[in-house]
């Protein structure tokens, strides 16, 4: 259920987005990020996966959201 | 010995449930945390932390080292024109990344002696290259994807070319990685970082007085 999302955002029409823009560079180090910082909060590999997930998302939806904004900035000027 | 206690989530018992952990030495574990990822931990007993964060840690370091041609790893010279803060990052990653301090005092020798035999006029050793050296300062002619012949004012400035944009990418994956060291030493050294429930009361009621 925690990867329900992942598997909408790789299948879905933002996936060829990722490759055209270079973003697939940035999915390790989104993972890898996310796995040790949520390592180091907690102790029981369970929440720590799920916190990772949470974690993860949470990136991408940043980095969705300033991409978003420099669009928009493009746009306006 | 020392151990520390942390929130957990088994609710089959009466008591409020607490994770123990053993820190052993904690200097130590942060040693050994820093000379590779993840030691200190398996030290600790904590082997699955352990495994986790050396695979990440080491698996993102050497993915950049990989993106980047294996030369995005060097420590800054003095006849470099930018200064390469990023080595002090990719430092945190221990061990794997201290060769090229070694490689830096070899080059900072011939560089010194160059000097010497360019004011002797004396034959001139060339610039010293190896695994993490430094890039050198000397003009270099490299073939490019085309297979024409071109040249490049320093030999940092032709592995960016050459590994564009994989040698900034490499930097990234390798700097980060450093950086996501420092947070396993810390819990290496201290245990996870956790906000316990008490002091997340206190910090809500202290921001409903304020408000």
């Amino acid at each position: 259920m925690l990867y329900e999302p992942l598997t909408l955002l790789l299948s879905s029409q933002f996936a060829p987005l990722l490759a055209a823009v270079n973003l697939w560079y940035a999915l390790p180090l989104i993972v890898s990020v996310s796995l040790v910082c949520a390592a180091t909060r907690h102790e029981e590999i369970g929440i720590i996966l799920g916190h990772a997930v949470r974690f993860g998302l949470w990136i991408i939806a940043f980095m969705g959201g300033v991409m978003a904004v420099l669009k928009l900035l493009d746009i306006l000027s | 010995m020392v151990t520390t206690t942390i929130p957990g989530t088994d609710t089959s018992s009466n008591l409020p449930p607490v994770i123990e952990i053993e820190l052993r030495e904690p200097w130590l574990a942060a040693l050994l945390a820093w000379v590779l990822p993840g030691l200190g931990h398996i030290y600790q007993g904590r082997i699955g932390k352990g495994v986790l964060f050396f695979i990440c840690v080491l698996g993102t370091f050497v993915y950049g080292m990989y993106l980047g041609g294996g030369k995005v790893v060097y420590a800054a010279v003095s006849w470099e024109q930018q200064y390469r803060w990023q080595y002090l990052c990719q430092l945190g990653v221990g061990l794997p990344s201290t060769p090229m301090l070694w490689q830096r005092e070899k080059a900072l020798t011939v560089h010194r002696r160059r000097i010497i035999q360019k004011n002797r006029g004396m034959d001139v050793e060339p610039e010293y290259k190896g695994f993490m050296a430094p890039p050198r300062s000397e003009p270099m002619r490299w073939k490019d994807d085309s297979g024409n012949w071109c040249r490049q004012p320093n030999e940092l400035a032709m592995w960016v070319v050459k590994h564009h944009p994989n040698f900034e990418l490499g930097t990234t994956y390798t700097v980060v990685a450093g950086l996501l060291n420092i947070l396993v030493i810390c819990d290496a050294a201290a245990g996870p970082l956790i906000i316990s429930p008490g002091k997340e009361k206190d910090e809500e009621n202290e921001q409903g007085k304020t408000k």
